[in-house]
């Protein structure tokens, strides 16, 4: 008899949720199980972790099941539906719409924020921080006020805080404790934080009560302190603290901690044998854990017990590092030295700002926390060290004093948990760099595939150091050298030539490099020099460094022919292009196809004809479209709302002002673009280095995408924008690109070599993180104005059209290796085995 | 012996090739590739490219390679970007594979290019290179 298939209900499909459905469809639960997930909230899942970030890249590219459902049939997902009640006796949920029958049921509902009871908390303009409507609510409410205020000043508090400065208001923070993340620094710490954020312009208030919040007319205007003080407002936040979820368990009589939560063991299962309970509303041993790793591991852990394993969750490691607020703090282990005899080691430096504080144990032997301020870039390496208990050091300071080696250097431990977030040690790491069957061969690739560094990234500079040793280890450094001639790597060129402002590759070889060059260094070099010069390519000594495509601007075909494509910016032409182009290949007897990328190729073209199809060409008002470089090619585009009715704003002008802005911009390799009018996506955009999508309000941007071999969709840059603002990011980001990216490396594998990866991208682009925003733009325009086109400029000038001949020696006589079929009324390179000779009769004419 | 000096074709200036670039030459019926090296040294190669089986050698890309602890000037195929030794047409990338070489001499600045020097002459498999 075949068995009976279980249903398993999950309540709540936030974070937690999630990660249990994943482990369980991973782990095989699936097979004896239906899985139904129950989520009150509309969307699917989505990283509440980087809810923050909402404002910059949207609700899209925070999801964390972007398609809205799991690929196995055997999960069901019901979004915007809430449970109201629980019966464990008959092992019954209710819905609004009736009830479902479990055989066990997980709760996963996490926690909401409190707000503290006081008047006036219901008055239009206050808000909490949890959900992405509550952004939504809180952007909106933000566009005509002033002033703004957070209540609490703790990890939230201060990342609610941030977003409400980012949206343009003054804004105060108001903290009852008198310190500010109190519950993670001390009180050194607390006033060094203090000072960061207060130079970032934010007022703060500690040690302040609110004892009611002010309105009028319905409308909130500020904040009542205890003390008297009034805090003006027109939009105020609460982040005091979550409680968590569970009042479903409360009401079915199931045990709950003092302190809230759904009473769970070290299994995670509460008072009743069949309703676990994981994530922010449970309380392992009566305590509820307000962070996601904790969440992930009782996750993996009631995988566990349902598939038969043994796992416990037997508490977790609460270190935190505040994100995105530009200030580096950091909080690990036992921060406030409870543990008896402990020793604290502390560095401070009031003028730079920093406060380093380390806890170490009785004997001096070991790490057991501490509080970084200012300058966290330790953390990534001490927390593990807490967490796996390794000797410290002889001259423990080393590791925050500023010039110290900051521990990298130091070997951590196979078993040492390197990323807390998802829980992946050293030893695991290295399993996936040194496995035999498809190995990781890269940082990145590695937080593809073990899940180190992908949450709250704070792990990765370690993730990216155990890999690099690794290499080192094997002799298998990562060999960064362009090629024999030059030990270096093509961003440090960019970098060289930049700051020598060499215009000729002799000068560079004979300064930095080695030899002659060859034909990887020499369009590397002819590149960077087009990119900082934007002269012509065949100017005097720069023709011989081209690739064999730029070198005669056009596409060499397999016979030794050409193709000739001009620019159709955006696809768009007119009849009368259209017909030139039909009688230019006509007269010249070309092949004539309409390519992937939205314009004509006309192929079969010898050497020496190039010049008079371009003279055709140019007088009928084309030019070069650099189908040879490695540069922009095109920009499709859509038809947009100009005549489809779906579209949303004009795509084929955007496409056209893109593609005729960037044109002829030389980078480490081809750039291709695209413009849709709306979310159909007509014109491919998500499968471009840069795409654009239209939306109500704007532009969405779109940058990593690309066809080809290992296709990659385009990610969410930044969301909404005007067209101006849209030009100002997409110009830093092609400049950022051009710089610092490896020779013939894709937009999609540049992005990914970042440390940080597209996050890092847009504090770069977005956010101006390295302050090179006017000078990439500079750079831009640089560009744009001294745009001009190749083949124009080629026709004009005797030198450069010398070299368009099929023999130096006999100019007009054609390359008897050249011939032709016929097939489908065209033209078609013919077979030809071996050396075609004309024999000596053929006249040549004597050196001029 | 060395060849009659009646077979020296004169083809161009040296200054009609860059230098690190390359010319193609009618020589007797036959497409032959001129280089000029740093050195100005000329160098003739057939310019049929056995790998593509195209006459493209002239337009290729004229670099050095250290090999056996010298450097050798070479001539990179602008199809597929096989190496080819100036001096004597063998193939870098394959030991089996060469190209004829001619002779070559610069008189008051003219560039000559004399009779074949090697008949090795082989094709080989087209290997998938890096593309454009
Ligand atoms: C002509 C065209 C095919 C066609 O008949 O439609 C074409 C032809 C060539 N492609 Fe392409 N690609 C053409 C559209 C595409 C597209 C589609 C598109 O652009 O929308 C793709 C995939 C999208 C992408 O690039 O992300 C594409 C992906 C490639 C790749 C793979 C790139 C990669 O990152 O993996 C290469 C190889 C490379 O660049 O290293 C390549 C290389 C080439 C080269 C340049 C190879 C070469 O060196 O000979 C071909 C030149 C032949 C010639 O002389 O025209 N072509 N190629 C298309 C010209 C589009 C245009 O108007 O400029
Ligand atoms: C701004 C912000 C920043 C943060 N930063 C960090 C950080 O840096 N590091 C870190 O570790 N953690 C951070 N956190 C905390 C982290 O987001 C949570 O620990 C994590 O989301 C908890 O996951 P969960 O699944 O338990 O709860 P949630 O993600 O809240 O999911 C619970 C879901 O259950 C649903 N639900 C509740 N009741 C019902 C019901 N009756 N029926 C149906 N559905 C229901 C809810 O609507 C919700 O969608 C941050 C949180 C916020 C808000
Ligand atoms: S992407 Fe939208 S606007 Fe553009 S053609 Fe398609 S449906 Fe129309
Ligand atoms: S520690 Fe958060 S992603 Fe690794």
């Amino acid at each position: 008899m075949a068995h009976q298939r279980k249903t398993l209900v999950v309540v709540g499909h936030g974070m937690v949720g999630h990660r249990f459905v994943q482990a369980a469809v991973e782990r095989g639960l699936t097979e004896t199980h239906d899985v139904v997930v129950v989520g009150q909230e509309t969307r699917a899942a989505y990283d509440r972790v980087g809810l923050t970030s909402f404002f910059e890249v949207g609700a899209e590219a925070l999801s964390l099941l972007p398609t809205g459902a799991y690929d196995d049939p055997r999960v069901r997902l019901l979004l915007g539906t809430e449970v109201l009640g629980i019966n464990p006796e008959q092992r019954r949920v209710h819905f609004a719409e009736g009830d479902l029958e479990y055989d066990e049921l997980v709760l996963a509902t996490g926690a909401a924020p409190f707000v503290p009871p006081i008047a006036g908390t219901d008055l239009d303009g206050c808000f909490v921080y949890r959900t992405i409507e509550d952004l939504e609510a809180i952007r909106d409410a933000a566009a005509g006020a002033r002033v703004g205020a957070v209540v609490g000043g703790g990890l939230l508090g201060l990342e609610a805080a941030n977003a409400l400065a980012q949206l343009g208001l003054e804004t105060h923070v108001v903290e009852m404790a008198p310190r500010l993340m109190a519950v993670q620094v001390d009180a050194v710490g607390g006033a060094t934080l203090t000072r960061h954020v207060e130079r970032l312009g934010l007022h703060v208030h500690c040690e302040a009560m609110t004892s009611a919040v002010t309105g009028e007319a319905g409308r909130v205007t500020g904040l009542e302190l205890r003390d008297g003080e009034h805090v003006p407002a027109e939009v105020v936040v609460f982040s005091a603290g979550i409680r968590p979820r569970d009042a479903l368990a409360r009401a079915a009589g199931l045990d709950v901690a003092e302190r809230g939560g759904v009473l769970v063991d070290e299994q995670c299962r509460t008072s009743d044998p069949h309703v676990w309970a994981i994530g922010e509303c449970a309380a392992p041993a009566g305590r509820m854990y307000g962070l996601v790793a904790p969440g992930y591991a009782m996750a993996e852990v009631v995988v566990d017990a349902l598939t038969g394993g043994p796992g416990t969750f037997t508490g977790a490691d609460m270190s935190t590092k505040l994100k995105l607020l530009g200030v580096d703090v950091a909080s690990f282990g036992d921060a406030f030295a409870t543990t008896p005899g402990a020793l604290e080691l502390v560095f401070s430096d009031a003028v730079a700002g920093t406060y380093k504080k380390l806890v170490i144990s009785e004997d001096g032997r070991t790490l057991l926390g501490g509080i970084l301020v200012g300058d966290a870039t330790a953390y990534g390496v001490l927390r593990p060290m807490v967490s796996s208990g390794i000797a410290l050091p002889d001259n423990p300071e080393e590791l925050i004093l500023p010039a110290g080696r900051g521990g990298a250097e130091l070997g951590l431990p196979d078993e040492a948990q390197v990323c807390s977030c998802n829980d992946v040690t050293k030893a695991q790491i290295v399993d996936h760099v040194a496995r035999e069957d498809a190995p990781c061969d890269s940082p990145a690739c590695v937080t593809r595939c073990s899940g180190a560094g992908s949450t709250c990234g704070s792990c990765k500079p370690v993730v990216k150091k155990i890999v690099e040793d690794w290499f080192a280890a094997q002799g298998r450094e990562v060999d960064t050298s362009l090629c024999e001639h030059f030990a270096m790597t093509r961003a440090e060129l960019f970098e060289v030539v930049a700051i020598h402002g060499y215009t000729r590759f002799d000068e560079i070889v004979a300064a930095h490099g080695t030899g002659r060059g060859c034909e990887v260094c020499k369009p590397a070099v002819a590149s960077v020099l087009a990119s900082q010069l934007n002269h012509h390519v065949l100017e005097g000594p720069q023709r011989t460094l081209q690739d064999t495509n730029d070198a005669y601007l056009a596409n060499i075909q397999k016979n030794g022919t050409y193709g000739v494509m001009p620019r159709i910016a955006g696809g768009e032409i007119t009849p009368e292009k259209l017909i030139v182009l039909g009688e230019v290949a006509r007269d010249f007897g070309l092949y004539t196809k309409i390519t992937g990328g939205q314009r004509i190729d006309l192929l079969g073209a010898r050497v020496e004809q190039l010049p008079l199809i371009w003279r055709r060409l140019v007088d009928a008002g084309f030019e070069s479209g650099h189908a040879y470089g490695k540069s922009l090619r095109t920009v499709k585009s859509c038809v947009g709302s100009t005549w489809c009715r779906y579209g949303v704003q004009d795509s084929t002008s955007l496409a056209i002002m893109l593609e005729e802005r960037y044109r002829g911009l030389r980078s480490p390799h081809k750039l291709k673009s695209g413009v849709s009018g709306c979310a159909r996506e007509c014109a491919e955009a998500r499968s471009k280095d840069f795409g654009i999508i239209a939306t109500e309000k704007g532009w969405n941007l779109y940058v990593g995408g690309n066809g080809g071999a290992s296709p990659v969709h385009a990610r969410l840059l930044a969301g909404d924008l005007d067209t101006e603002t849209l030009v100002r990011y997409i110009d830093r980001y092609l400049m950022y690109y051009v710089r610092t990216a490896d020779r013939l490396q894709r937009t999609a594998p540049w992005i990914e070599s970042l440390e940080g990866g597209l996050d890092r991208l847009r504090e770069v682009v977005v956010d101006d993180a390295l302050g090179l925003g006017t000078e990439l733009e500079a750079a831009m325009a640089r560009h744009v104005d001294t745009y001009f086109d190749e083949w124009a400029a080629t026709l004009d000038d005797p030198d450069k059209l010398a070299r368009f001949v099929s023999f130096v020696n006999a100019p007009d006589v054609p390359d008897p290796q050249i011939s032709f079929t016929t097939t489908r009324d065209q033209v078609q390179p013919a077979e030809v085995d071996g050396p075609v000779s004309l024999g000596a009769t053929i006249p040549v004419g004597a050196p001029r | 012996m060395s060849a009659p000096t009646a077979t020296w074709t004169p083809v161009c200036r040296l200054g009609d090739i860059e230098v690190e670039g390359g010319v193609a030459a009618l020589v007797e019926g036959r497409a032959v590739a001129v280089f000029r090296t740093w050195a100005d040294e000329v160098f003739a190669l057939s310019n049929y490219d056995p790998f593509s089986r195209a006459s493209v050698l002239s337009r290729g890309i004229v670099g050095s390679r250290t090999s056996g602890g010298e450097a050798v000037p070479y001539v990179a195929s602008p199809m597929h970007k096989q190496a080819f030794d100036l001096r004597s047409g063998q193939c870098l990338d394959d030991a089996t594979v060469g190209v004829p070489t001619y002779g070559t001499r610069v008189e008051d600045g003219v560039v000559l290019v004399g009779p074949e020097r090697t008949t090795q002459r082989e094709t080989g498999q087209e290997p998938g290179t890096e593309d454009e």
